[in-house]
């Protein structure tokens, strides 16, 4: 017979809270992927979210979790501390690429080398989203950005820095990975991925991290249809998909 | 407890770890990796947390992270290390979370040198942050002092949900003295009412320091401020030597203080009716008490070793109720108590002539 499944919304969402992003944004996918994962761990009286700047820096008005705010880039620091003080506690950060990987990537990499046992979720789309689509550290070569006006140039800039490969290369991660939400199938994936970040953490591995390729139409200057293409097409390419450190994995070897 | 002999930046960890500090987050600087090296040989060890973070960024942020747990955390850096705090201080100051600051300056600007200076006055006392807030600011000019205001800083900040910071100079971080532990003598508030520790039993919180709803930035301004005064009306210290009947009143804080106190002494020996006003809370600033010693004096000369920080205090204290002048070396450069006492027996002798004027 076929199950029957019912939708509920996660208790880890606010009962009255709506996301304010733009539409096709990335975020309100992620979010709600972890809210459903705290639900089912059933952490949701015993997590402490840290919010960072970006778009999402409203953490507190979405979720129904304790929040800690952090200044730009310094959300793993904050984590960090929280943890240390309540070690029983499921403690996670949520951040853009600007903030965790231009900003803070210092503070990033220290954390994963500390193994600090927290997870880290970090949403690449490819510029600074909130202050109006300025270029990042993990901007394209090529992309059409407020600052890139005839898109990046390595020449004068450089090239894009790919986060997860970094982070997977520090002796303190657990589990690192770089997922898409471009369609149902990526979602679930990206669902399993951040699940296993989670359990790093819960299984006192070590410092989980999952890199999101999320999409920003605004300032894209795309529809959301579009938007997806483009992470499939061009951002993929460049930012490629896969598990880069799993240690469960590693020690079955 | 009895006395025992120790250096200015063993004393203050020590004081910390007594006062129950949980977490020490820190980076190494001149003149107080003292203070670093003795939390990394004893808080590990007592089950307690020890991190050299990567950078004073990261460290006072995780001060944060234990402050919105409501656990007693500290950091301490010097001069351009706490300049680099200076945004999380401002967020801590607006959201609300506590947390211990040590600085022990060293001479500027720039990397500028290792010398004991009191050139972050303005960075400890006005803010190096961005927007309207206040860190309660500690002065020591002893070890003994520093081992007590280690003490104060701690059950203040958690008592008023501020950063507080315990100001100190190169000289007392590494001078030895003999002074006395007792005990930690507050009892400290019940932090269950606003720290996060999971949303269980009870509505989600949060300590953020972002307000963009119109109108909730001004308000929460407002009650912080209304904060501060209270804590100007209840907190404010200073000490008094010799002020009963002063007619030059010295003004200094941290070692310059007990250096002047010296040359009070010496003035004294000599029939000059000096005394020194020493602020031991620099925000608060004991306006009001400095105010009514000033209205008694002649003159006030205020003495530091920058080139006239907290000389802007004195004179808005003063406010005009007599002279103040200024006396200071910068750099790194050190007033010696007969350096003190030479300018005191001038400014004396000036003070005295202008009144036979006056006759
Ligand atoms: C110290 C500091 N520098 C700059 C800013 C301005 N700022 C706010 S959000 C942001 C970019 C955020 O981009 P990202 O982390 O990629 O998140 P997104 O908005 O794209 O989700 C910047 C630069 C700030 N708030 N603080
Ligand atoms: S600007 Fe971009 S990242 Fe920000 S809400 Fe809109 S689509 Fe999302």
């Amino acid at each position: 017979m076929a199950e029957t499944l019912v939708y509920k919304r996660p208790e880890s969402l606010l009962k009255d809270g709506h996301f304010t992003f733009c539409p096709g944004c990335g975020h309100g996918v992620v979010l709600k992927i972890i809210a459903e994962l705290i639900d089912e761990f059933n952490l949701q009286k015993d997590t402490i979210a840290i919010s960072s700047v970006g778009c999402s820096i409203f953490l507190e008005k979405f979720f129904n979790l304790d929040v800690a705010g952090a200044s730009h880039g310094r959300s793993p620091c904050v984590a960090t501390g929280v943890k240390r003080c309540k070690p029983d506690k499921f403690v996670f950060t949520y951040q853009g690429d600007g903030d965790a990987a231009t900003i803070g990537f210092n503070e990033t990499i220290h954390t994963a080398c500390r193994g600090e046992h927290i997870s880290m979720i970090m949403i690449n789309n490819t510029n600074f989203g909130m202050t109006g689509g300025q270029a990042s550290a993990t901007t394209l070569v090529g992309q059409v950005t407020t600052t890139t006006p005839k898109g990046r140039k390595a020449e004068l800039t450089g090239y894009p820095l790919h986060a997860a490969e970094i982070v997977a290369k520090c002796d303190g991660t657990a589990y690192c990975a770089r997922v898409a939400i471009t369609d149902s199938k990526n979602i679930r994936q990206a669902k399993a991925a951040i699940k296993k970040a989670f359990e790093a953490q819960l299984n006192g591995l070590g410092f989980g991290f999952v890199e999101v390729l999320a999409a920003c139409p605004t300032n894209w200057h795309m529809t959301p249809v579009e938007s997806v293409k483009h992470i499939e097409e061009v951002t993929e390419k460049i930012h490629c998909l896969g598990v880069f450190k799993d240690v469960t994995v590693q020690e079955k070897v | 407890m009895a006395k025992v002999l120790v250096k200015g930046n063993e004393a203050i960890a020590q004081a910390a770890i007594n006062a129950g500090c949980q977490c020490y987050f820190g980076y190494p600087i001149t003149p107080q990796s003292e203070i670093g090296e003795y939390m990394g040989a004893h808080l590990p060890e007592m089950g307690r947390n020890f991190i050299t973070a990567e950078s004073e960024l990261a460290s006072i942020n995780m001060v944060i992270g234990a402050g919105t747990t409501g656990t007693k955390a500290m950091t301490s850096s010097s001069s351009c290390g706490i300049a680099l705090m200076q945004e999380a201080i401002s967020a801590m100051c607006c959201a609300e979370v506590p947390g211990v600051i040590v600085s022990v300056m060293r001479g500027g600007p720039g990397l500028g040198n290792i010398a004991p200076a009191q050139g972050d006055y303005f960075q400890a006392v006005k803010g190096g942050g961005n927007g309207d807030y206040k860190t309660i600011v500690l002065s020591p000019s002893t070890v003994q002092e520093a081992i007590d205001l280690t003490y104060r800083a701690f059950y203040l900040s958690l008592k008023y949900r501020n950063p507080v910071m315990l100001l100190a100079d190169g000289l007392l971080g590494q001078m030895m003295e003999p002074a006395d532990f007792g005990e930690y003598p507050y009892k400290d508030p019940d932090v269950s009412t606003w720290a996060l520790n999971g949303a269980d039993n009870r509505p989600a919180r949060n300590i953020v320091s972002l307000h963009m709803p119109e109108g909730e930035l001004e308000q929460l301004s407002n009650r912080i401020f209304e904060k501060y005064e209270k804590i100007k009306k209840e907190e404010t210290t200073y000490e008094g030597f010799m002020l009963e009947d002063a007619k030059l009143v010295l003004t200094a804080f941290g070692t310059v203080g007990r250096i002047a106190k010296s040359a009070v002494l010496k003035a004294r020996g000599e029939g000059m009716k000096v005394g020194l006003f020493r602020p031991v809370t620099l925000f608060p600033f004991p306006e009001k008490q400095l105010n009514d010693v000033a209205k008694n004096a002649d003159m006030v000369l205020d003495l530091e070793l920058n080139q006239g920080q907290m000389l802007l205090d004195v004179r808005s204290s003063v406010f005009g109720a007599c002279p103040v002048e200024f006396y200071g070396r910068s750099g790194g450069g050190m007033l010696t108590p007969d350096m003190i006492f030479e300018k005191v027996k001038e400014l004396y002798a000036a003070i005295n002539k202008t009144k036979v004027g006056v006759k």
